[in-house]
């Protein structure tokens, strides 16, 4: 067979080629983006709304706290060199996981947060997930409520949005489901009559009413992993930041419900 | 030393040994013609298959199922499924819709390979057994509208 010959084949074979592969989830258009809280009854959204009604109130109460409290080697609170968090903290959270030079990747904000713990308090970082480090990271992202979420311009996170946003079209775990293939393509329908949300993590760390706590973005994408049958990253893990910053940055824009409620 | 190498040949054996081979099946254009296991199934067993929460298929569907109070909407309803596909075509669908479609959410419910990070617990494991394959075909096959 000639070359050319060759190539024909391979252009006429190419439309069934395509036809054949799996179509990719479209990422939702920016104007058709939807917080959850659409989503919820009248009644959670009341709960989130009125702050005498939010259980995630109580953690941020118990942050504000940590955060006035000593603590490690140092002797010094947070509010010892950051004064005031309604200032120095105002639209921080909206713009995690940064990029930390030292680690050369993403941190969240609860690693952040564990990371001044250890380098300038020099006290023992808080455990995943532990009431501490919830209540300190919902009290600092609390004073980003309202604000809009960065788009993460940094060119340095870029890599690791690419590394968030494979890792959310990959398919995973005994079910052989992607992130996307729920909420990209199927986002508003009911799964066993649970409104399938879009994701955007607008309101961490969220009380969710189904753990009867307050809890992370981590442990909520752990939960999701779970259900789809796959093994779950231990909390911390570079694959979980990845994500969160992928979702961060599709929610770009979004404004900040910290603490949201979350049925 | 024999020993420890016997042992952890043992230890390295054991997930071979949990993972139970998966009968083998031809499938003939868009069918799976023949029961997985050479037996017909057993319809109300297989009514009772899809009903339960463990199966994952009403996350998804919906169906005749009054009883059920939490029925998804993802994927098209049960009804009239035994009037759409033949049996080899249901048996098919179950055991790997994928082949059909790459691109569908629907689970390949009797496979074990070409999977990614399954947990532990599931690993080496079909979503259903070849039996339950054979009760759901036989129940699908009754919903004629």
């Amino acid at each position: 067979m000639t070359p050319a010959a060759r190539f024909a084949i391979v252009i006429a074979a190419l439309p069934f080629a395509a036809a054949a592969l799996p179509s990719p989830a479209a990422e939702i258009p920016l104007n058709e983006r939807l917080s959850a809280y659409e989503d919820m009854s009248r009644d959670n959204k009341a709960m989130q709304d009125d702050d005498t009604s939010n259980p995630g109130i109580l953690a941020v109460l118990d942050g504000e706290m940590v955060w006035s409290t000593p603590a490690g080697a140092s002797g010094r609170s947070c509010a010892d060199c950051h004064g005031d968090a309604k200032s120095s903290m105002k639209s921080v959270a909206a713009r995690y996981p940064a990029f930390d030079a030292a680690a050369g990747r993403p941190l969240d904000l609860e690693q952040r947060i564990n990371l001044s713990r250890e380098k300038d308090q020099k006290a023992q970082p808080f455990a995943a997930e532990s009431k501490e480090l919830l209540a300190l990271t919902a009290y600092v992202a609390m004073q980003s409520r309202g604000e809009p979420i960065a788009a993460h311009e940094d060119p340095r996170l870029a890599p690791f949005i690419d590394k968030g946003r494979a890792l959310f079209n990959a398919r995973q775990g005994q079910l052989n489901l992607s992130c996307a293939q729920c909420h990209d393509d199927n986002w508003g329908k009911s799964l066993a009559g649970n409104v399938v949300p879009q994701a955007h993590p607008t309101g961490y760390p969220i009380y969710r009413l189904e753990w009867q706590s307050i809890g992370s973005l981590q442990r909520r994408l752990r939960n999701c992993i779970i259900g789809m049958r796959a093994e779950p990253y231990a909390y911390g893990a570079p694959e979980y930041v990845d994500m969160e910053l992928y979702l961060m940055w599709r929610a770009r824009g979004m404004k900040m419900e910290t603490p949201a409620v979350r049925p | 030393m024999m020993r420890l190498a016997a042992v952890a040949a043992v230890l390295l054996a054991a997930p071979a040994m949990a993972q139970e081979a998966l009968l083998p099946y031809e499938v003939v254009g868009e069918a799976i013609p023949k029961s997985l296991t050479g037996a017909p199934g057993d319809a109300e067993r297989g009514r009772a298959v899809v009903v339960k929460r463990e199966s994952t298929c009403l996350l998804c569907h919906s169906g005749p199922f009054p009883e059920q109070h939490f029925q998804g909407d993802l994927s098209p309803s049960l009804n009239g499924a035994g009037a759409r596909w033949s049996e080899g075509e249901l048996r098919l669908r179950l055991v790997d819709a994928a082949r059909l479609n790459p691109a569908t959410i629907m689970p390949s419910y009797y496979r074990i390979d070409g999977l990614t990070r399954v947990a532990q617990n599931y690993r080496g494991k079909p979503v259903l057994t070849a039996e339950q394959i054979e009760d759901v075909v036989a129940y699908l096959k009754t919903l004629k509208d």
